[in-house]
Order: structure tokens, then C-alpha cells, then sequence
């Protein structure tokens, strides 16, 4: 499933996933590298273990202990009607602009989030990007307070 | 506290998520919307508008390495809180990545970080070599540690420069640009480009080594490592740039870990902590160097940190020279890289295959990896979903510079808007790979 197997791979589900993240980073994972999310909208046949139910999203956390010289990684299926899941941002205050970028991009919402504004795009562009079903090459370039056409 | 991001400026209270790391940290985050800072009736911060003003800095503003825009909220002269605004230069390279086969994918990686190109092309590569199992020749690994350490050698060499000139030294920018273009020179005969270089690709590397690279590097490492003395004797001893750096936008090793930092910030807190040492990949556990660390987290440290990358760097240059096995450059696998150009006009299953991975590519087994280099800039993640097409299914990249410049704000609390054009030079930002 995963080709660095010396990584410890967890799923959660969206109740225990800050749960299983406090408990990771009790355990002496101090540094959270990396939060992104994944669109399986046309990938739903991913290799998943038993118990674990398919949903379109997945956040996924990797946390780096460097006192053991360690990567773990959080897996946690979001689905489409309900895209929130609790932030991380008490645990770690490094995960504020990843979380940001997850939300415009992806559309994740983080419940909690201090600031859960748009990072990347402007301020009032429409969509996320990142999803699969958000159309490419279709989309007129956009210009702040531009003039409108003569 | 609202999902949709409606935060209101100044209603962001820092008891409300007063468990574990969030308490070491006071609020030098400025939380106003991008809009608001135009609206004065808007900003509600307790001070009063008498006492505090938010100035925008940026984007286009020749010291924040690129189009940064930060929002500073000044007392006076000090720096209350930051905010940086970025994604100016956002192009959606994680979708285009999404689009383009695993052997097109390099040459968009490499457009990311475009002062450290070969990192990127070497953390795709690697992910995507983990996924498709295979084991590169000796040679393959060497040649790509040679260019990483070229590539980590011209990254901070233009760093010297650049943070000379915000500093007021433009004797320093002119001697840094000069040795950079030593290093793009044999980039320019090794690759053919002098940046974006589509060089190290999965399954090996694009060529191999031109004919004389050994006196080339020979020359590169002799010199820059004399001219990095001069440095010394320009910079490191003087009164005026000492007092300008020392002391300057100090973290502590709490706060780096909190905000992710990786890096020379996180070793200028004094955490030893470089992916090369720590968790070796290519043959770093066969060369020898030394990880340099701080000890007061400050603008001097990060600046001695990595004048001495540059030494580390032509220490592991000369190793990699004289070790560097014979062999082949990349996999022989007809379905991973093409055959060599003289087959094609012999054989039909060459050309059949120099075909098929040029337009199809090759087909990687579905799966997902974390894969992590340490680029100059810190930790430079890739993680990768194959869902068993030849198109990476989603090619998320953990950018160092993006995850950096959170702690920017917490840098820049408490000191001079005079420093602020240094303290931005020091964490390094690249902004194409910031906003990808």
C-alpha cells in the first residue's frame, strides 16, 4: 500500500483523527511536516484496510519525531456532504497555512482554524481547484477590479 | 468560531486554543482579512488607531525576494504583528502535475524552487522510483549527490548575495552573483541549461557527466572556497553587519519545531537536525560532513549556518569526486528510460520503446509515498498517489520555503521595521515555491 515502509501508517476516522494525532504527538512526534488532502473521485478503488470505509476526501498528516528519527502518517476519510474535520492547529501551530491551503484548494474545511481564509487564490475566486471535478482550461483568468469589457 | 473563515481582525483570542504548543506562542500573526487593510474603519485592534498603523509591504517591493506582500502593523517603529499575504504567484503546478506523465513531471517540479531545480527534480524522481521499485546503478546515486551539493553550493551562494544587498552590501551581491555563475557554467555543459534543468529524472539522470567534470569541479570548489574566506573578512568580522544581524528576529527551538520550520532556522536554534545525517537517502551515510548548528536562533546564526553549508558542500564535492564509481547513469529498463539515441536507428524494439515512453510514459503501481530531501531551504517533501496510470493521480510537494514563512511573523514581533528587509532575506523565501 504504501512503498516507505518505514513509515507508521494510521487511519482514523474524523472523531478520533485529532485524538490519534494528540496521542501521536504525546508520543514524542514533535514536528508536523506535512498536511495535504486527496480527491479519490476517480480513484473510489483505492487499497484501504479492513474496517476502513472509502469517502471522496482523505487528509492526510505526516508527523516527523525527530528525537526517534521517525515519520508517521494520518490518513482520515472525509466525505463529500460534510467536508470539515477538527484542526490541528492547538497541536500544532505550523499546520495553519497548510490548512489554509487544504481549504482552498481542496475545500476541507477545519473546524477551529483561526484564520480559514484563502492562501493562495484571490479572495473571491469561486471553487477549489484541486478537486477533480473542477474543469481545466476552461477558466478565464481572473483580474481584481479589472474594467469590464468596452 | 465560524468554518468559513470570517474570522473578524482582533476577535482571535489565543485562550481559546490554550492546549500544548499553542501556549509558548503570543500572537504576532496580524489575522485581517486581505482586503481590510484599505478600510481604516474596519480595523478593530484594541490599541486604538492613534497608536498602531498597518502598512503593506510588497508585493512589489524590490527586498521581498519576489512578490511577497506583508501586512505590517507598526508602533512606531516597531513591528506588532505580520501577516503575509502570498499566492501573487500561484500558476496550479500540483494540477498541472496531475496532467502531465512521470516523465514530463520533472520538468514541472523543477519550475517550483527555482533557485534549488535539481532538488525538486530529485525528490520527484525518488518518489517516483520508490513507487516502481527500482534500484538505481552506483553511478546514478553519485552523480545526482554531486549535483545536489552544486545545486545547495549556487542556492546559498545567491542567498550570500542577495542578503548582502538587503544589508547594504552590494560589493556582496556582485562577488555572489560571480560565483554562482561559475557553478551554472558546468550546469550549462552537464545539462544544457542553466536553470530548470529537467536533469535528474526517474530512473537516473537525463546524461552523464561531460568529459574533464573532475577539473571542473576541482576548480569550482578550490575557488569558491577561498573566495568564502573573503566573505569572512567582508561580512562576518564587520562591526556594522554585526550589529545588524545579531540579535535579529530571534525564535527559540520550541517555536521553530511548533511552526514546522525545517531548515537553516530550525538549525539556528541549535536543533541538529538535517535530513542528509539524520535520515540519509541517495549515499549521504557515505560521505563525510559536518551538520552546522546556531545556538541563539538569530539572523547571524542562519547567516553563519549556511556560509558554512558552503564549506560542508565542497567538502562532500571533493568526496563525491574522487569516489564517484563507473557504470551506467541510469536504469536499464526499456520501460522506464529510453534506449540510447544510436540504438533507435538500429533496432525497432528501441525505437518502439523510445516511443512509447516519450508518448505514453510508463505505467507506475498504484500506491502512495512520502518521499523527503533536504533541500537548502529545509525539509522539501513530495507525496505522491499513483492510482496505476501513467499521470501522478495527485502530486502534493511539502515546499520549505511555504511552511517557513509562517514563523516570518514571529520573527519580525518586537523589532524594527529596519529590519524587517533583513529578517525576510534570512528565512529565504523562494516565492515560485511558495505559491507553486
Amino acid at each position: 500500500m504504501t512503498a516507505d515502509s518505514a513509515v507508521e501508517l494510521i487511519f482514523a476516522t474524523r472523531s478520533d483523527y485529532h485524538d490519534a494525532v494528540a496521542a501521536k504527538r504525546a508520543e514524542g512526534f514533535e514536528l508536523c511536516s506535512d498536511v495535504c488532502a486527496v480527491d479519490y473521485l476517480r480513484h473510489p478503488a483505492r487499497p484501504l484496510p479492513e474496517g476502513v470505509d472509502p469517502e471522496r476526501f482523505e487528509v492526510v498528516v505526516n508527523l516527523l519525531s525527530l528525537s526517534a528519527k521517525r515519520r508517521a502518517r494520518v490518513r482520515v476519510q472525509v466525505p463529500e456532504s460534510d467536508p470539515v474535520v477538527p484542526t490541528l492547529f492547538d497541536l500544532y501551530p505550523g499546520t495553519e497555512a497548510m490548512e489554509r491551503e487544504v481549504f482552498d484548494l481542496m475545500g476541507i474545511r477545519f473546524a477551529g482554524h483561526p484564520d480559514l481564509t484563502r492562501i493562495l487564490m484571490p479572495d473571491d475566486w469561486e471553487g477549489h481547484p484541486l478537486r477533480k471535478d473542477y474543469g481545466v482550461g476552461r477558466v478565464p483568468v481572473q483580474f481584481k477590479e479589472a474594467p469590464g469589457p468596452r | 468560531m465560524s468554518p468559513e473563515g470570517t474570522v473578524k481582525a482582533g476577535h482571535w483570542d489565543p485562550a481559546e486554543t490554550a492546549e500544548g504548543a499553542q501556549e509558548t506562542l503570543p500572537s504576532p500573526v496580524l489575522r485581517l482579512p486581505e482586503g481590510a487593510v484599505g478600510d481604516a474603519s474596519a480595523i478593530d485592534i484594541e490599541r486604538g488607531d492613534d497608536d498602531t498603523m498597518i502598512i503593506n509591504m510588497g508585493p512589489q517591493h524590490p527586498s521581498t525576494h519576489g512578490v511577497l506582500r506583508l501586512m505590517l502593523e507598526l508602533d512606531g517603529e516597531v513591528v506588532v504583528r505580520t501577516k503575509p499575504i502570498i499566492g501573487y504567484l500561484h500558476t496550479g503546478m500540483e494540477k498541472t502535475a496531475e496532467e502531465l506523465t512521470y516523465v514530463q513531471g520533472a520538468t514541472n517540479v523543477t519550475r517550483m524552487d527555482y533557485l534549488a531545480p535539481l532538488h525538486n527534480e530529485l525528490c520527484f524522481s525518488l518518489a517516483v522510483e520508490s513507487l516502481l521499485g527500482v534500484e538505481l546503478p552506483p553511478r546514478a546515486i553519485w552523480v545526482r549527490m554531486l549535483m545536489a551539493e552544486l545545486d545547495r553550493l549556487c542556492s546559498h551562494l545567491m542567498w550570500m548575495a542577495t542578503n548582502g544587498m538587503d544589508l547594504g552590501s552590494t560589493s556582496m551581491m556582485i562577488y555572489g552573483f560571480r560565483e554562482r555563475e561559475m557553478v551554472l557554467n558546468f550546469y550549462e555543459k552537464t545539462t544544457g541549461l542553466r536553470m530548470n534543468h529537467n536533469f535528474i529524472r526517474p530512473g537516473g539522470t537525463a546524461a552523464d557527466l561531460p568529459d574533464g567534470w573532475e577539473d571542473d569541479i576541482e576548480v569550482i570548489c578550490d575557488t569558491i572556497l577561498a573566495r568564502s574566506y573573503e566573505y569572512d573578512e567582508l561580512l562576518t568580522g564587520q562591526p556594522i553587519f554585526r550589529e545588524r544581524t545579531e540579535g535579529v528576529g530571534a525564535i527559540t527551538a520550541a517555536e521553530a519545531l511548533a511552526l514546522s520550520a525545517t531548515g537553516p532556522i530550525l538549525r539556528s536554534t541549535g536543533v541538529p537536525w538535517d535530513l542528509r545525517r539524520t535520515m540519509p537517502y541517495l549515499a549521504y551515510d557515505q560521505v563525510e560532513f559536518d551538520v552546522i548548528v546556531g545556538t541563539y536562533g538569530d539572523n547571524f546564526d542562519r547567516y553563519s549556518i549556511r556560509l558554512n553549508e558552503i564549506r560542508e558542500s565542497i567538502r562532500i564535492l571533493r568526496q563525491v569526486r574522487d569516489a564517484m564509481p563507473s557504470g551506467d547513469y541510469r536504469v536499464q529498463d526499456r520501460k522506464v528510460t529510453p534506449p540510447p539515441r544510436g540504438r533507435i536507428d538500429e533496432s525497432m524494439e528501441a525505437l518502439i520503446h523510445h516511443f512509447k515512453v516519450f508518448t505514453e510514459g510508463f505505467r507506475v503501481p498504484e500506491g502512495e509515498v512520502y518521499q523527503r530531501v533536504e533541500s537548502p531551504r529545509g525539509e522539501l517533501g513530495c507525496y505522491l498517489v499513483s492510482d496505476g496510470s501513467s499521470k501522478p493521480y495527485r502530486l502534493h510537494v511539502r515546499a520549505p520555503s511555504f511552511v517557513n514563512l509562517q514563523s516570518l511573523p514571529h520573527l519580525l514581533a518586537g523589532g524594527l521595521v529596519a529590519d524587517a528587509v533583513a529578517v525576510i532575506s534570512s528565512v529565504d523565501p523562494v516565492m515560485g515555491e511558495v505559491d507553486r
